[in-house]
C-alpha cells in the first residue's frame, strides 16, 4: 500500500467499529471519550487497513469505467488467467494468500490525523507444503506517519503463494485479501 | 478498566463470543468499511462460480478484528501496543466465534512500565481454530 494522505476521520472509525461487532463508545462518542484515561476518540486495533480506501491504486475497489473481476452479467466481468481462481484473488489477481498480519502501536490514532503509509518488502522464506506444493512466503513492512512525520503504526503483513490450488493447502487459511 | 499488575497471573483467561451466527450483511459492512472490496467476500455468484469455493467467506481480517475487541474489551482502551496472528482457518456465514486471551507474561519495559502479554486464539463453533496471536498492552 502506498498512501499519500489517509485522514483519521471519526465517522469511518464509527462504521469500522460497528463492522467489527464493536460497540464501545471510545470509538465514536467524543463526549465520553473526553472522559476515558486517554482523552480522545481512538481506532480499532486494526483499523489502518482501511488505509486502503485512500490508495488510488487499490486493486481491491472497483474503478469506475474499468472491468471488474467480481460478477455482474456474467459470473465474472474479467477473463480469467489460465491458472485463475481459487483464493489467489479470482480472476486476474494474482495475489497471495494473506497468512498473518502485525501491528506494532506506537501511538494511538485519533481523528484528524492525516497519516502517509509506505510498503517496503521484507524477508521471503520458502516452505514445502504437504498439499499445496512449494509454499512462498512474503512479508511487508507498512509504516504510517503522521503529520508531523512521526512513526504511529508499523505494519507487518505475511503472503503466501502456493504452486498448486490455494484451497488445497494445508492449514493456511486462504485470505487474499489485505 | 485498566489492569493492574498486582491481580493479574500468568495463566489467567478473558474468553468473549466474538460473533454468534456472522450474516453476510455483516461481511458486506466490513468490506464497505475497509475498503477491501474483493468479491470473495460478498459475491457468492463468483465465489462459487468462478473462484470454487462452496460459498463467499469472512476476511481474515473481519476475524482479525472481531478479535481485536476481545483483546480491547480486556486490556482497556489506548492500552495496546502490539497485536498480530496467523490466519488458520476461513470463517463463514453463520460462524460463531469465540476469542480466547492467556496471559503468558507479566513484566516491566525498560521504562519501567507494566507490559502483560497475550496468548490469543479465536475458535469457531466446531473448535476449529481460525486465528492465533499475540498481543502486548500497558498495564497499571
Amino acid at each position: 500500500m502506498a498512501v499519500q494522505r489517509f485522514p483519521i476521520e471519526l465517522g469511518h472509525i464509527m462504521m469500522f467499529a460497528r463492522s467489527v461487532g464493536d460497540p464501545n463508545p471510545i470509538y465514536s462518542d467524543e463526549e465520553y471519550a473526553a472522559g476515558s484515561e486517554i482523552g480522545h476518540v481512538i481506532a480499532p486495533p486494526t483499523f489502518v487497513q482501511a488505509g486502503a480506501q485512500f490508495d488510488p491504486d487499490w486493486p481491491l475497489r472497483p474503478e469506475i469505467g474499468e472491468p471488474w473481476f467480481g460478477s455482474g452479467r456474467n459470473p465474472t466481468g474479467t477473463p480469467r488467467p489460465a491458472d485463475g481462481g481459487g483464493g489467489g484473488g479470482g480472476g486476474g489477481m494474482a495475489r497471495g494468500l494473506h497468512a498473518e498480519q502485525h501491528f506494532e502501536y506506537h501511538r494511538h490514532l485519533r481523528p484528524g490525523d492525516v497519516l502517509r503509509a509506505e510498503t517496503r518488502p521484507g524477508k521471503t522464506w520458502e516452505k514445502e507444503g504437504r498439499r499445496a506444493g512449494k509454499l512462498v512466503f512474503s512479508e511487508m513492512i507498512t509504516e504510517y506517519r503522521d503529520q508531523d512525520d512521526e512513526l504511529v503504526i508499523t505494519a507487518r503483513s505475511v503472503g503466501v503463494r502456493t504452486e498448486r490450488a490455494p484451497e488445497a493447502a494445508a492449514g493456511a487459511g486462504p485470505e487474499e485479501s489485505q | 478498566m485498566t489492569l493492574q499488575a498486582s491481580e493479574l497471573q500468568v495463566g489467567d483467561e478473558h474468553t468473549e463470543v466474538v460473533v454468534d451466527d456472522l450474516t453476510r450483511t455483516q461481511i458486506v459492512q466490513y468490506s464497505g468499511a475497509s475498503g477491501d472490496y474483493n468479491p470473495l467476500h460478498s459475491d457468492e455468484i463468483f465465489a462459487t462460480q468462478v473462484a470454487g469455493f462452496p460459498g463467499i467467506f469472512a476476511h481474515g481480517m473481519l476475524t482479525m478484528g472481531l478479535t481485536g475487541k476481545m483483546v480491547t474489551n480486556y486490556v482497556g482502551d489506548g492500552r495496546l501496543r502490539s497485536f498480530g496472528g496467523r490466519f488458520r482457518a476461513q470463517v463463514w456465514p453463520g460462524d460463531t466465534l469465540t476469542a480466547r486471551a492467556e496471559i503468558v507474561d507479566i513484566r516491566s519495559d525498560d521504562d519501567g512500565a507494566g507490559v502483560v502479554e497475550l496468548r490469543i486464539t479465536t475458535t469457531n463453533q466446531d473448535g476449529v481454530e481460525v486465528f492465533t496471536g499475540e498481543a502486548t498492552a500497558t498495564i497499571d
